[in-house]
């Protein structure tokens, strides 16, 4: 057992603790503020070869593990929750797919340029009747000589309206259930597909919520994603790879907030002593810093396991689910810290109470990672 | 084109700590990186690579085994070829002894047209390793460049100086020194990082390969004796006068005068 990063590993996280401290940092209130998408963070993420870290160099990526991804994750997510989760739904639910399902032609013309960064990709599974039920399916896809025609909507979906690839999961065959669902992709501009309402959230503002309309919608036959009827496999192994990320989305939330209460404590002076002088906020403190860490070897051990080529979506369920409710914790403690400036906007810590919400109800709320984790245990 | 980018690896700090006792640098716990100002330098280097076909750049450091991971990051950042230049029979260089011994290596290198080193590095702090190592190889040299051209053979340089710039040309081969005006260096490319562990070499070379006896290197040929180093203290607060009025003026003008200023 070895519980080092390798050197590599290592040179990727200096790399993105320093990226995400001068390029993404000086953002995060600002986006979160204005409810703006940050183009420019992903266009420097794109120049270098952030937007594709654990896929093949033949395929654009930049030929890194699992690992080095959580960590890219991690270091945004510690300044700016919505940061993450943009590069997360990208590579996990926008390229992985194509990667883990795709034929030749479907990686050289769809992964490439995700890899690469020239596209953005997102992923279209839920539903306004089919969340947490995803085998619901209402949007339909059937085949009209040589291509599909998709009728129906999504919703909630991230990156939406800023995506340049969609993989979307619908219904081919309703008599099949679960092995009637298909998953295609589908590019910005297929006619009949268009953007519906920007949701307006409570926390990572910055990114894109969007709903996605199929009107007619017409996609070359040859788009479809794996076979006629693996749609419902390859959305739930592509959401197992996913968690991952939102881990890692998860873990960096908690960890900044941790950072700057850290710092904020030794500057606050309350009783005439700094505030990290209190040995009842110190026992809180380090509760807070065991539970962090906890939480980032689950995520990292997930990670490895899916570069081992072993089996990870138990531990990916259990990553999430606890690095998740490890980031409300620390974040909803971290405010506390921070007394009164906590609660304005000041300071950065009620951003990221308000960033870590959202990580215990996507890709799979806390109680989809417990059924997952229970189904393991009594099968 | 080919160039050789000198960096060194010092420890990630502005206010590096003594050992009040030797007088020695702390460096436990402190993180290495590439020294500020060869960062620059090969920033430079990379742009031209980017401008111009046919340019190869080698990294070169004279320092430990750790000194690998400075190295690596500038195979990330961008460079070709990576070589350290590490031996026991370095210990305790001083600067003309590190000229000395870096001029030997690149000497071995042989074909080379540009070699940039950093002005200063943020531990020695003397500045003088680069245009010790011009004269070793017998170079032209411009130091504090902030601004570079390169038309064929031609370079015309722009070399901060405190009160302004000069412009100068000389020709290629010739060393430069480079300051942070120069450029801003970009970031290690993440896939550069996997390819810089997983696809490239940083070659080890020993006094041995670079043919420096061991007289000509290291402590013994070091000639420069550290006496003693301290921390200065700090410089006085500075006065803020405020108002226009000709009482405030005259008062600004004598403390300028009492400072010989004016
Ligand atoms: C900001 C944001 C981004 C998103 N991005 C995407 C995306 O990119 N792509 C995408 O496809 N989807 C996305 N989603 C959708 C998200 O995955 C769903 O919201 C989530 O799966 C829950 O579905 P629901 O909202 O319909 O909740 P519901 O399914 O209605 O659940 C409501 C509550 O009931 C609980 N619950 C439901 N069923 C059970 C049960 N059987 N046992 C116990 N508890 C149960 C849930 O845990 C939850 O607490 C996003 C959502 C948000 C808010
Ligand atoms: C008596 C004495 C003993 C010393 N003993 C030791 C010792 O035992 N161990 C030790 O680590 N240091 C030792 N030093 C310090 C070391 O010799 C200097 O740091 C080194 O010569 C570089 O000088 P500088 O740091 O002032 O670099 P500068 O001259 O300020 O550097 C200018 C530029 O030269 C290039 N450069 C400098 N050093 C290197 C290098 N090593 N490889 C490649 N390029 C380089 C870089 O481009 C750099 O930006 C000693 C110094 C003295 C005076």
């Amino acid at each position: 057992m070895n519980f080092n990063l390798t050197k590599e590993q290592e040179m990727v996280k200096t790399l993105m603790r320093k990226f995400a401290e001068t390029e993404v940092k000086p953002l995060a209130a600002e986006i979160d503020e204005n409810e703006r998408f940050p183009r420019e963070t992903v266009e420097k993420m794109a120049r270098y070869n952030m937007m594709g870290i654990p896929f093949p160099k033949q395929y654009g990526g930049a030929g890194g593990d699992n690992i080095s991804y959580a960590i890219a994750v991690e270091e945004l997510a510690r300044v700016c929750g919505t940061t993450g989760v943009i590069l997360s739904a990208h590579t996990s639910l926008g390229a992985h797919p194509i990667y883990q399902f795709g034929n030749e032609e479907q990686k050289n013309k769809y992964l490439k340029p995700l890899a690469e960064g020239k596209y953005l990709g997102a992923f279209g599974l839920t539903e306004p009747n089919a969340g947490t039920d995803a085998a619901g399916q209402q949007t339909l896809a059937v085949l009209e000589n040589d291509h599909w025609v998709l009728n129906g909507s999504k919703v909630f979906i991230t990156n939406g309206g800023e995506s340049d690839i969609y993989i979307i999961i619908a219904m081919t065959d309703k008599k099949k259930g679960t092995r009637g669902i298909s998953a295609f992709i589908v590019e910005k501009d297929a006619p009949g597909f268009s953007i519906g309402k920007i949701e307006h959230k409570m926390g990572i503002k910055g990114s894109s919520t969007s709903e996605l309309i199929f009107e007619n919608c017409i996609i070359p036959k040859e788009n479809i994603l794996g076979e006629v009827g693996q749609g419902f496999k390859i959305a739930m192994q592509t959401l197992d790879g996913g968690r991952i990320g939102i881990a890692s989305q998860a873990l960096g939330i908690a960890q900044g907030a941790l950072d700057e209460s850290v710092k904020y404590m030794k500057e606050r002076k309350q009783f005439g002593k700094a505030l990290s002088q209190f040995q009842g906020l110190q026992w809180m403190v380090a509760d807070m810093a065991t539970k962090v860490t906890a939480a980032r070897w689950l995520v990292y051990n997930a990670a490895w396991r899916k570069d081992q080529k072993l089996s990870y979506a138990n531990e990916a369920a259990m990553a999430k689910l606890y690095a998740a409710e490890v980031a409300m914790d620390v974040t909803t403690k971290a405010v506390q810290l921070h007394g009164g400036y906590g609660y304005t906007r000041e300071y950065p810590i009620e951003r990221m109470m308000r960033d870590a919400k959202i990580t215990e109800i996507y890709e799979g709320t806390s109680q989809v990672q417990q059924m997952v984790i229970a189904a393991n245990i009594f099968k | 084109m080919k160039i050789v980018v000198c960096i060194k690896q010092v420890p990630d700090t502005n206010e590096v700590k003594l050992d009040p006792k030797t007088g020695t640098l702390i460096r436990d716990g402190v993180p290495s990186i590439i020294n500020h100002d060869d960062k620059n330098a090969l920033e430079e280097a990379i742009k031209l690579k980017d401008k111009y076909q046919n340019v190869h750049i080698t990294v070169l450091t004279m320092g430990p085994p750790q000194a690998d991971v400075a190295l690596r990051e500038a195979l990330a950042m961008g460079a070709d070829r990576a070589i350290l230049v590490s031996d026991r029979a370095f210990a305790g260089s001083d600067t003309w002894a590190t000229a000395r011994t870096i001029a030997a290596a690149v000497r071995k290198i042989g074909e080379y047209d540009l070699i940039f080193c950093g002005r200063q590095a943020i531990d020695g702090d003397t500045a003088q390793v680069g245009p010790q190592l011009a004269e070793y190889l017998n170079l032209p040299q411009v130091t504090y460049v902030k601004h570079l051209e390169i038309n064929g053979e031609k370079v015309t340089v722009e070399r901060a100086l405190e009160d302004g710039y000069e412009v100068l040309e000389t020709t290629l081969p010739c060393l430069l020194t480079t300051i942070k005006e120069l450029n801003e260096p970009r970031y290690a490319n993440v896939r550069g990082i996997f390819d810089a562990y997983k696809e490239k070499t940083v070659e080890m070379w020993t006094a041995n390969d670079i043919k420096i006896a061991a007289d000509q290197t290291g402590l013994n040929a070091s000639p420069t004796n550290v006496k003693q180093t301290f921390t200065p203290s700090p410089k006085g607060q500075g006065t803020i006068l405020c108002g226009c009025d000709k009482d405030t003026i005259c008062e600004l003008m004598c403390k300028l005068q009492e400072k010989h200023i004016i």
